[in-house]
């Protein structure tokens, strides 16, 4: 077959990745998919289970490896220069590889916002606040000893919606996460009161609104509208947290034993590299701009040159996975055009 | 002669009108300052230094410098020596003012005598370096960033006739007496000046018309004088002398402030200060034109200006006649007209909860922008305990605030209800120490407040005294990191030494580009009303380039404000002093 | 009058045919920003003068764009304009300025 003759490379082994070089490797080109960290998989791989329906992320890693056979992946790899000739990509890699490649997929995923960033937290000040990363990590090597919590809050949109934190948008994944996570914490420890601080829930998905019933209905989480202000230590380490019950137009105060801030998406900030040396342009989001926003969305202004995944903004796993396959689509038609 | 009597009347009741308008405790304190004879010499010091040098332009931008004090120091000298000249050979004239300006004409003297030629010396010494002064004026209208300004004031029309006479003033003179040369004497400059112009003009009629010439400009520039930014001239001296006496602006027009506008010489050294000024929508908000609108009564536009103002006080540091405009402008909010009154009458009833303290120990007040900024009261109190010092925290839960953003605000009478309220809880709290780590905060307990017996400090300044007390040890880290001069500390309170003395011992200390009294506001300032955050940002970002210019691996700050501006839109790590001395104290909890 | 023991109160439901929202358009002319609140609470939840006062930005706003302005003006009233609303605000407001300019605008009754 024809197809074989040309190379493509996936820039990020996260699930996006995996599955792109998955769908291009089955339609018969040669493909090299480069990953930076030590493992394949992404943030996908920290997480625990997912939302909707709490299926574990391990096998789900392990199903798409499995379908990857033929793809070259290299991971601890990065890509130290790209070089234009013609329709032709000259790739450097840090292990000491030169690929020529007919189109280059981008798939670098995104960044969580540090948390720490929101001072008025107190995320890396005080022990009983961490990330909704914190926890699913927790979730997969066991809660700390000794960490009964009995007041459990979560606050959402933390680093989105924000424009004091440079983030406008909705981090779209944050409102199901931490319903997901709630009921999860609650079902460990069922005699916590868990309550989600929230500004507005975003139970877009299918699915969604049936997880946050069950929450409801099921776990009792309570679920306060309101944006978490401040959060300030008490002398036993508890924290006190200062939000305003929108809804009863009151202001709230409650002490809590463990409070999870719902970390959002942004940029990748280690694809600045990439983003340079390429020259690709970004939104005003920091995230990639594609051709546009309806019928091109994973094509980039320039020719060979596509999108996977969160790159483009915050996407949940099937949207991501979606998205790949339509990438890897969309690298197929302008591969076949060439000829 | 006309346009010198216009100037003097005038200046005579311009000066009736600002004593007057001077409230009556500033009237005292400014006749008391003219016998104070400590202040006189103050006075004079400073009017030699300021007017006729111009030592503050001196040490920021020599070249400008140089221009500026070319033009006065070498005009007053030509005055000056005028003078004496006139008393020498006509010492019956001396009395009329206009004849020494234009000696030259009217006495035929001869450079023959050592005493002639020393003086036609010196007399053409100063013309060429108030010459040399003029043609770096002409070049800076072209060319302005040779001089080191990469802004100037645009000029308005009286403003620009008066220049174009400033600027022919003194060629035009160097053209007199070089033709009379021949007949009064001259000397290295007007003498081959004579010789080149008598190879082809032969008569002698050019002579008078030019010193009409000469004699119409200035007596032009001196009528234009009070309408123009020169006004300055004569402005400047009398505003030292108030200055000394220890007057403040009170008001947004009139007394003091009438002096301070009048003394403004639209130099524009203000506009290229501003932080707002990284966009180029903002400069029409730069002080020069606050001060112009002021001084010409448009209202509209004051009140635009005045709200706009981030009050960092830069404009007010480079100033090189040292122009209150943050005084001024604060004074205007002031006066804005407002419907709804605040009223803190419920604060009567708010319970205090300050554990009661011992004479002589600290109350910390960390201020509503710290209670955003838990990272720092974590710090501060942590740094307190490993020192063994017994402190109480005041707003632990939250307090009352300070007051100073209401009086950012224009609502300094609001606001004393506010300080009335905290005064109340800090004495009967029993502390020695009022610690605050928020220089707002810091600012109004200075200035405002009236805490006898208690000692009010900034934590940069509290731990200094500790480390010099040897309570708090600290360890040389290498880190390199920047300081960043916070307005209200800095400018605002005169901290710049204190926080870097303690950071040179626990790392390496590297300074930004511009800094202590020129450093750049973090843009978060509340001293701007109307400013948008989308504008904030661009000064956000121009201020960390600025701090980042000899690359940091940290910028470390001492004010929650700045913290929390800077920490958005940082790539460079950004940490509050508390956390960095209490990473590299040596002292452990006892 | 006569007294029945009971007086009608005025209704407390929104009638914005009513009210007219001319004060609340002068207002988003001055400060711009004042139409840009999500009504996430976090100016009320941080506010320093809520701690002994009504003083509830995020309502103020709210009962303004809806026509109520007495109950507004009354908490705008306690407000110590500390700026920390300002500073946690997650769609940037002005906050300051627009209770500065709530002050000019409006008139208490």
């Amino acid at each position: 077959m024809e197809n074989l003759k040309k190379n493509i490379i996936i820039i990020g082994g996260g699930p996006g990745g995996m599955e792109a070089a998955s769908c291009l490797n089955t339609i018969g080109y040669t493909v090299f998919l480069v990953e930076k960290g030590p493992v394949l998989g992404g943030h996908l791989a920290k997480w625990d289970r997912l939302f909707p329906e709490g299926n574990e992320a391990a096998p789900l890693i392990e199903k798409m490896r499995s379908r990857m056979e033929g793809v070259k992946w290299f991971v601890n790899t990065e890509v130290l220069s790209v070089n234009r000739l013609g329709s032709k990509y000259t790739v450097i890699l840090s292990n000491g590889l030169t690929i020529n490649a007919d189109a280059l997929l981008i798939a670098t995923g995104f960044s969580l916002f540090p948390a720490e960033k929101k001072e008025e937290y107190g995320y890396g000040i005080y022990d009983r606040v961490i990330t909704s990363a914190d926890l699913e990590r927790m979730f997969r090597e066991g809660m700390p000893e000794g960490l009964v919590p009995k007041k459990i809050g979560f606050v959402h949109c933390v680093g989105s919606r924000d424009e004091k934190a440079g983030n406008r948008y909705c981090s779209k994944v944050c409102c199901a996460t931490s319903v997901k996570q709630a009921c999860e914490i609650k079902a460990m420890f069922p005699d916590a009161d868990v309550f989600c601080f929230y500004m507005d829930l975003r139970m877009f998905g299918r699915g969604y609104e049936d997880m946050y019933l069950e929450a409801q209905k099921d776990y009792g989480v309570f679920f306060v509208r309101g944006r978490v202000s401040e959060v300030a230590e008490k002398k036993d380490g508890r924290l006190l947290v200062k939000a305003e019950d929108t809804l009863a137009g009151k202001p709230l105060r409650i002490t809590l034993d463990l409070l999870v801030l719902l970390s959002g998406m942004v940029r990748n900030t280690s694809a600045s590299a990439i983003t340079k040396m390429l020259s690709l342009s970004v939104r005003e989001d920091g995230f990639f701009k594609t051709s546009d926003m309806i019928y091109n969305d994973q094509r980039s202004a320039q020719d060979g040159i596509f999108y996977a995944g969160a790159c483009t903004g915050p996407k949940t796993l099937p949207e991501t996975l979606a998205d790949a396959r339509a990438a890897a689509l969309e690298a197929d038609f302008y591969l076949r055009q060439d000829d | 002669m006309i346009g010198m009597t216009f100037l003097l009347i005038y200046l005579f009741i311009g000066l009736v009108r600002v004593i007057i308008h001077l409230p009556k405790e500033d009237k005292k304190k400014f006749f008391l300052s003219l016998i104070n004879p400590r202040l006189i010499l103050k006075n004079v010091k400073d009017i030699i230094f300021d007017v006729l040098l111009h030592v503050k332009i001196w040490k920021r931008k020599p070249l400008l410098g140089y221009m500026h004090s070319s033009i006065a120091f070498g005009w007053f000298m030509l005055i000056v020596l005028g003078h004496i000249e006139t008393w020498f050979y006509v010492p019956d004239r001396t009395s009329t003012l206009y004849y020494p300006v234009f000696f030259r004409f009217f006495v035929m003297e001869t450079n023959h005598t050592l005493k002639g030629s020393f003086f036609f010396f010196l007399m053409d010494f100063f013309l060429l370096v108030v010459l040399s002064g003029v043609f770096l004026a002409m070049f800076k209208r072209i060319r302005s960033t040779f001089l080191g300004m990469r802004r100037t004031t645009k000029n308005s029309w009286p403003d620009r006739v008066a220049m174009y006479c400033l600027w022919a003033i003194f060629p035009v003179r160097l053209l007199a007496e070089s033709f009379t040369a021949s007949i009064s004497g001259g000397s290295f400059l007007t003498r081959p000046m004579y010789l080149l112009f008598s190879n082809f003009l032969s008569d002698t009629y050019h002579i008078v018309p030019t010193w009409w010439v000469y004699s119409s400009i200035l007596g032009l520039f001196f009528l234009l004088l009070p309408f123009t930014r020169y006004m300055h001239i004569p402005t400047e001296a009398f505003l030292i002398i108030l200055r000394n006496a220890g007057i403040k602006v009170t008001s947004p027009r009139k007394g003091y402030s009438e002096a301070e506008i009048y003394s403004c010489s639209n130099c524009g050294m203000c506009i290229d200060a501003c932080p707002m000024m990284v966009q180029k929508k903002n400069l029409k908000y730069a002080t020069v034109y606050y001060n112009r609108f002021l001084r010409r009564r448009k209202w509209d536009k004051c009140n635009e200006i005045a709200d706009k103002c981030l009050m960092c006080g830069k404009c007010v540091a480079v100033c090189p006649v040292g122009v209150d405009s943050c005084g001024l402008k604060l004074t205007y909010r002031n006066i804005e007209p407002v419907n709804i009154r605040h009223d803190y009458s419920y604060l009567g009833q708010a319970e205090a909860g300050v554990p009661e303290l011992h004479d002589g120990d600290v109350l910390y007040y960390a201020g509503c922008m710290t209670q955003l900024t838990p990272v720092i009261s974590s710090a501060v109190t942590s740094v307190l305990e490993r020192c063994g010092i017994s402190y109480g925290f005041m707003d632990k839960d939250g307090g009352i605030c300070c007051g100073r953003p209401m009086i950012l605000a224009g609502r300094s009478d609001e606001a004393r209800a506010l300080i009335a309220r905290n005064t109340e809880i800090i004495k009967s709290s029993g502390a020695g120490t009022l610690l605050l780590s928020c220089p707002i905060c810091y600012k109004v307990f200075k200035e405002n407040y009236n805490l006898p017996g208690i000692r009010v400090v900034h934590y940069t300044q509290y731990f200094n005294s500790l480390a010099k007390s040897g309570r708090l040890r600290l360890n040389k880290s290498s880190v390199r990191a920047v300081y960043h001069d916070p307005c209200e500390l800095g400018r605002g309170c005169n901290i710049y030494e204190e926080p870097r003395v303690l950071l040179r011992q626990v790392g390496e200390l590297v300074e930004a580009r511009q800094n202590r009294d020129e450093s750049i506001c973090c843009g978060g300032s509340l001293g701007s009303l109307t400013l948008s955050y989308e504008d904030r940002k661009s000064i956000t970002d121009k201020s960390l380039e600025n701090l980042t210019y000899d690359s940091p691996e940290k910028i470390i700050t001492a004010c929650p404000l700045c913290l929390k501006t800077f920490a958005s839109r940082s790539n460079v790590k950004v940490e509050d002093f508390a956390v960095t001395i209490l990473n590299n104290m040596t002292n452990t909890l006892k | 009058m006569i007294d029945f023991g009971y007086t009608v109160s005025p209704s407390s439901a929104i009638e914005i045919d009513d009210a007219g929202l001319a004060s609340f358009r002068q207002l988003c002319r001055i400060e711009p920003d004042a139409i840009k609140c999500i009504s996430c609470g976090s100016c009320a939840a941080s506010c320093t003068a809520a701690g002994f006062s009504i003083m509830n930005l995020r309502k103020t706003i709210l009962l303004l764009s809806r026509g109520k302005d007495r109950e507004a003006i009354d908490m705008v009233a306690t407000c110590m304009l500390c700026g920390k609303c300002y500073i946690v605000c997650p769609r940037g407001i002005n906050t300051r300025h627009l209770i500065l300019s709530i002050c000019k605008t409006y008139r208490k009754e």
